[in-house]
């Protein structure tokens, strides 16, 4: 494995289009659940033991080779939003886009035959990993940072919070991170052995029904 | 059974096509606290309820109920009273296993009351719903976290549908003490005390979805992958959350 790639592939600037979705913090601060640092970090906590540990899961089960098709299904019926199927197919096409140019491989040339508008973004992350020569723990872990930085940003964006808290809480969500990137691994290492059904399912309830409101909004700073 | 590890129960319900317009109902086994009555039949569909003998379950305790629609059978099955999951003398978590199948041609309703989940209690819920290409089904959960002012117990509850041998919603909802953490924060109950969903998936989907759309500020109808609905709600306390519910019953028709 390749300690550079990691950071190549985990840097925000990486051009996915991660910067436009807010993983649902745009919703929340609106509600106003997300009021500042403290709200922020219970956010991001509930995200990364569910949607967080979801795709964390998947992205990992697709970098030790499960059927990119087989995720992909397995995504949709853990995502039953559709509007967040619909960002993360999104996001799934700019994340090819981008690793097809970065590193060049024909497991990924696959995956964007098969899915021409787009797989699930974890999956293309977890394939990606592979052409970048990365490990299923590095695809988790990936995943799950930015499950959560991607909203620690849109808040300091929609709340004038300060960088140096969004920063802090990330830091304090290090440990948990941590926790669920190895329950991830594991769970895709059983679906390996078991078939997609052990992957993780966690659900929260209020992230799946305010993407369904956000979608309709007419005006808004974030894509989800 | 009673042994020291709790109770084992299993309860098994078959509908068949009658032959003549409505539902037989071949197998209608209870078990100690599952016991099983046929109530008066609506039509061609054929109703049973569920009747909790005991309270329970209780911590140890694994409880099974099977439902079987077969080819042609309309099934609708409620219970009598909540089920309230409660601490028990033996160690572990108390587990309720629900496994449905709905054949080509065959309609469930699966509506039973609300599960509660009583100061430290245990309880893992696992629901199955295999259904054919054809089957049509309506499913209804709801969970809500402690007796009035009562601190929750700890649940996990997972549900998963697939439909012609394909995942179509698995979905895991985990609170309460001891849960991972963020449960009850803001991105999934946020101090919300019920949290329901209702399922609905018929093949005429397939031709005309219903679109997305808001049920009020804590509720949200969404297509799923397939020829189904989800709804999902969260509300303060198990009677507005049954409204909500009831509304998008109505509201799908």
């Amino acid at each position: 494995m390749s300690r550079a790639a990691l950071l190549v592939l985990a840097d925000g600037r990486f051009p996915a289009g991660g910067h436009a979705h807010s993983g649902g913090a745009e919703a929340a601060v609106k509600a106003g659940r997300i009021t500042g640092a403290a709200s922020l970090e219970e956010f991001c906590r509930g995200r990364l033991h569910t949607s967080g540990l979801v795709s964390a899961s998947l992205a990992a089960a697709a970098a030790l080779g499960l059927d990119p098709v087989e995720l992909d299904e397995a995504a949709d019926a853990r995502t039953p939003s559709a509007a967040l199927r619909t960002a993360a197919r999104r996001l799934g096409r700019q994340m090819m886009r981008a690793a097809r140019a970065t590193w060049p491989h024909p497991e990924l040339d696959a995956v964007a035959r098969l899915f021409p508008k787009g797989a699930h973004q974890p999956v293309v992350l977890g394939v990606a990993a592979r052409a970048a020569g990365l490990g299923a723990d590095d695809a988790a872990y990936c995943s799950l940072y930015e499950s959560v930085s991607g909203a620690a940003t849109a808040t300091v964006r929609l709340l004038s919070l300060d960088p140096f808290d969004a920063t802090g809480v990330l830091a304090r969500l290090a440990p948990a991170m941590d926790l669920v990137a190895r329950d991830a691994v594991d769970a895709a290492r059983r679906a390996v052995e078991d078939g997609v059904d052990a992957l993780p399912a966690g659900s929260a309830p209020l992230l799946e029904i305010s993407a369904e409101a956000h979608a309709a909004w007419a005006v808004r700073l974030f894509a989800s | 059974m009673m042994t020291s590890a709790g109770v084992r129960a299993t309860a098994r319900i078959a509908a068949t096509a009658d032959g003549r317009g409505g539902t037989a109902l071949p197998v209608l086994d209870g078990e100690g606290p599952l016991a099983l009555r046929r109530t008066r039949a609506a039509g061609s569909e054929a109703r049973v309820m569920l009747v909790g003998a005991m309270s329970g379950p209780l911590g140890g305790d694994h409880f099974t109920v099977e439902a079987n629609a077969h080819e042609g059978a309309r099934l609708h099955v409620g219970s009598a009273a909540a089920t309230i999951a409660l601490p028990g003398q033996a160690k572990g978590p108390a587990r309720y296993d629900v496994r449905l199948t709905v054949a080509d041609d065959a309609e469930l309703h699966w509506l039973p009351e609300q599960l509660i989940s009583a100061c430290d209690s245990e309880l893992q819920v696992r629901t199955r719903a295999e259904l054919a290409a054809g089957a049509r089904l309506v499913l209804r959960e709801e969970q809500v976290l402690g007796r009035a002012g009562e601190a929750p117990g700890r649940l996990t509850s997972r549900l998963t549908v697939r439909r012609a041998g394909r995942s179509l919603l698995d979905q895991e909802l985990a609170c309460g003490p001891g849960a991972p953490g963020g449960w009850d924060g803001p991105a999934v109950l946020g101090g919300h005390r019920a949290v329901g969903q209702l399922v609905v998936v018929r093949p005429e989907f397939v031709h005309e979805m219903p679109r997305a759309a808001l049920l009020g500020e804590f509720a949200a109808l969404t297509p799923l992958a397939g020829p189904a609905v989800l709804v999902t709600a969260v509300a303060p306390d198990a009677r507005h959350l049954r409204r909500v519910l009831d509304e998008a019953v109505r509201a799908l028709g």
